[in-house]
């Protein structure tokens, strides 16, 4: 489409204005964790050199070795279980036909729209009277209960659109249902469910609620945790926060700006398919 | 809305019309491919929901035995200041969240209606939608830097001659619920813009092309195409950011942990604060429930102005 020069000039401006809006908080971080100790802490300021000693600082007085390797662990679970569960009932909620499928699907439906408030008090008792409350089961098993209702979901319409030939081929060459999902119509689906993963495994990192609740071991701490006790310690120590924080962000952030693409279509898509 | 075709295709009609027309067959297997998800769903999700409603009923420290107090508990929803105050906040939050965005961004979609199509509209919206992808603890601990004395806030105000103004934002009583809500108005914006961006990139051209040789101006255009076009967007972004709202508890946790006073308190951080601080469970579980029928029933009033699908 052409667009008049005048016009598109305006494009960029009102673009590049809000484009900047959205990213100055995130440069003045960077800017800070850069920011030798030396210089004003807070604001907007160019460094007077380039100092990467906040970030060896913030690692060492905070444990987010630790912090890091327990986010890893509990993502990686959760992303893990929550592909292979919302396959399964994926693949039966969009191609089999069973008694009670729609009232099973819209129960699940619910978990979608519901704060994490409507089931973590009574969960966290429940939790503690089994003896799980501080340990990865804690923070594993609700964190995927929470993203199944989102990836069956996306994992059934998926499914939906699947052509229904390509499986009736399957089936006559005698291949049993499981077959048919791996073999056939797993493979073809694999960008949908990278994009559940990723979206999955963005919520499941930045999770602060259930860690807060369900964790009091520091060495279970995940890094957003890990962030706001390290927060409380330092209040007044906006390079070393900017550190830590940036040290947080990274893996989510990396991973967006190599795929961001499937990033937003996902969340778009996800969310207005709602 | 793709639930609105949950009737369209008939579970199975593709086996039964190979098999010349009879009832689908009941696939028991089914239960199989379903109970796992179903049984970690219901454990740790279903059920604690259904233990909430009924927590909502007694007074419980959280270690003692507790009473039953019917609906004691819903009723101070309304009579406790403290509580009917944070859901107020909440109110302010939608405003901040919701209103603001979706109403900036579009106007901002009305004046450059044709963005979609430009040369490196990709890096704008990777940047435009980058907010969304940060934790929100990081999210607050940047904006606690911005809000201090002497962060960028204090210095932009500096800068253009309001030093009179400057202060501790997020420690003042009047500005602290506010400067929360301006965040989740940046975390808004560029969602927005980016979800109506890509609504009108799809409207046909010439559907613009016919309102301007009828001579329609900008504003005839954006009211009578731009929009109606772009209800299913809107719709989209209510949700979200009213949902956003009305969630909001790691901000004000990390930020202000309800203070100064009582000025920042919302239903989820006063659920939180209420079952694991204060040891008043049935009270938190009531606004729990509370919160929850609010965000269900304002999220089924947006679907109001979807449109229906009609394929």
């Amino acid at each position: 489409m052409r667009i008049a020069r005048r016009e598109a000039a305006l494009n960029y401006l009102v673009l590049g204005v809000f484009s900047l809006f959205a990213v100055v908080p995130m440069v003045g971080v960077l800017l800070s964790a850069v920011t030798p100790t030396t210089d004003p802490q807070a604001g907007f300021h160019l460094p007077s050199s380039f100092d990467l000693g906040n970030f060896v600082e913030a690692w060492n007085r905070g444990q987010f070795s630790t912090y890091l390797r327990s986010s890893l662990t509990v993502t990686i679970s959760v992303v893990i279980l929550t592909s292979i569960l919302s396959i399964f009932a994926g693949f039966a909620f969009a191609r089999l036909h069973f008694p009670g499928k729609n009232v099973l699907f819209f129960l699940l439906l619910a978990g979608l729209m519901l704060p994490a408030e409507a089931f973590i008090i009574p969960l966290y008792y429940d939790l503690r009277g089994a003896g799980l409350t501080d340990s990865y089961w804690a923070l594993i098993l609700p964190q995927t209960a929470q993203s199944l209702a989102f990836g069956v979901f996306w994992m059934r319409n998926q499914f939906r659109t699947f052509p229904g030939e390509i499986m009736e081929a399957g089936k006559m060459d005698g291949a049993s249902d499981l077959r048919v999902l791996w073999r056939i119509v797993v493979p073809p689906s694999v960008p949908a469910i990278t994009t559940m993963c990723l979206l999955v495994a963005m919520w499941t990192w930045n999770e602060f609620l259930i860690p807060l609740i369900m964790v009091s071991s520091e060495n279970l701490r995940t890094a957003p945790l890990g962030l706001a006790f390290f927060q409380g310690q330092h209040i007044t120590e906006y390079s070393l926060l900017a550190a830590a924080g940036t040290i947080v962000a990274l893996p989510i952030v990396l991973l967006y700006f190599f795929l961001q693409r499937r990033f937003i279509s996902g969340m778009l898509n996800g969310i207005s398919s709602r | 809305m793709r639930l609105a075709t949950t009737n369209r295709t008939i579970p199975g009609a593709s086996t039964t019309r190979a098999r010349s027309g009879r009832r689908p067959r009941v696939q028991w297997k089914a239960y199989l491919y379903v109970l796992p998800a179903f049984v970690v769903f219901a454990v740790f999700l279903g059920i604690p929901v259904v233990q909430t409603a009924q927590y909502s009923l007694f007074e419980w420290n959280g270690i003692g035995p507790s009473t039953w107090v019917g609906l004691q508990n819903y009723v101070a929803l309304f009579t406790d200041v403290k509580l009917r105050d944070s859901f107020l906040h909440a109110g302010v939050m939608i405003f901040f969240y919701s209103v603001v965005p979706v109403t900036l961004a579009l106007v901002l979609t009305a004046v450059i209606s044709r963005a979609a199509h430009l040369r490196g509209m990709s890096v704008f919206r990777t940047l435009l939608f980058l907010p969304q992808v940060v934790s929100s603890v990081v999210v607050a601990t940047t904006w606690i830097s911005i809000y201090s004395p002497e962060g960028l806030a204090n210095q932009v105000l500096r800068a253009i001659g309001l030093g009179s103004i400057t202060r501790a934002w997020l420690g003042d009583f009047d500005t602290a619920l506010p400067a929360i809500g301006l965040i989740g108005s940046w975390l808004g914006i560029g969602l927005c813009l980016v979800l109506f961006l890509s609504g009108v990139a799809n409207i046909p051209r010439e559907l613009f092309e016919a309102a301007r040789m009828d001579g329609a101006g900008a504003l005839r255009e954006f009211f009578g195409i731009t929009l109606p076009a772009l209800r299913g967007q809107i719709a989209v972004a209510l949700t979200l950011t009213v949902v956003a709202a009305l969630k909001t508890f790691d901000l004000v946790y990390v930020t202000t942990r309800g203070g100064p006073g009582n000025s920042t308190s919302l239903p989820a951080f006063e659920a939180y604060n209420r079952a694991f601080t204060t040891g008043q469970v049935g009270s938190a579980a009531a606004v729990a429930i509370g919160l929850s029928v609010l965000i269900l029933v304002i999220t089924a009033v947006i679907q109001k102005i979807q449109p229906e699908d009609v394929e």
